[in-house]
């Protein structure tokens, strides 16, 4: 059971529109290393897990990664809202606007639609919690390269406060492999 | 507490930050009673933060989360996303 709560986890409120920002962020919304896939992820993979520190904290990181995916969306809505088509036709957003509009779609920047191909659920805890740590660290890089890319403000303050999630959560998956990895020991099933 | 609605929102995301964050330590560290107590402390915070809140702007949260007065105050704006229509 999930509750909704009416805020984001972070503030987002962005007033100046940049549909190609948009489009560039969008990757994190439906993209590969993005915040869908994260949260699907660890939602998927917790049923498998063998221990107590790996169940909560692959319930706990999947519950904040879908605060992230409203974060994201609420960042393109904001950007893109008040485009004008000149606009969107400048900045090469055209194709996007053929098939959705204004409306949110989880695709790449290029439109790529998102794809559960992204994660992986393996029924293996070790193999799990290695992919999740690479995951942690490939979206740091990502909101690493959009921060290259931007320079509102307004647009970066999130960004830098989901990088630095990213960071957290690699460390307590870090945690949660010794934990496992102790935990595999002690079974001596070899 | 502030009476602006933003700053009471995000004095909660402050609260809530310290609350996430001590949750996800504690799911790796369940036996450490100072970041126990701490949780703890911040829950506390917290529900107080929302209670006031709410009690101003309408419910936080769906599906017997937060109480509503009349009429039905869920369906209200602002949605968060819509974070541009309150005024700073």
């Amino acid at each position: 059971m999930w509750f909704y709560e009416k805020k984001t986890q972070y503030p987002v409120k962005i007033k100046k529109t940049d549909p190609r920002m948009a489009k560039y962020i969008l990757s994190q919304y439906g993209g590969p290393d993005g915040e869908l896939a994260a949260s699907l992820r660890y939602l998927s993979q917790r049923y498998a897990m063998p221990t107590p520190e790996a169940i909560a904290t692959l319930n706990d990181i999947g519950t904040e990664e879908l605060a992230h995916f409203e974060m994201i969306g609420s960042m393109v809505y904001q950007l893109t809202k008040d485009a004008s088509i000149e606009q969107i036709k400048a900045t090469d957003n055209g194709v996007y606007y053929t098939d959705h509009d204004k409306g949110i779609y989880p695709s790449t920047g290029t439109g790529v639609p998102f794809n559960a191909a992204y994660i992986q659920s393996k029924g293996d805890p070790m193999a799990d919690i290695h992919e999740d740590m690479a995951a942690e660290q490939k979206a740091r890089a990502t909101y690493e390269h959009l921060l290259d890319l931007a320079d509102d403000p307004d647009v970066m303050e999130p960004l830098k406060f989901l990088r630095e999630r990213e960071i957290v959560h690699f460390q307590r998956f870090g945690e949660v492999m010794d934990k496992l990895q102790e935990y595999l020991n002690s079974k001596k099933y070899f | 507490m502030s009476d602006n609605r933003t700053e009471m929102l995000n004095q909660i995301r402050a609260i809530e930050f310290m609350a996430v964050e001590l949750n996800l330590y504690l799911d790796t560290h369940p036996n450490d009673q100072r970041a126990l107590n701490e949780y703890n402390y911040y829950t506390r915070q917290l529900m107080g933060a929302k209670n006031e809140y709410e009690r101003r702007y309408g419910p936080l949260s769906n599906f017997g989360g937060s109480f509503s007065r009349y009429p039905w105050q869920w369906i209200e704006e602002p949605w968060p996303w819509q974070q541009d229509i309150i005024p700073d």
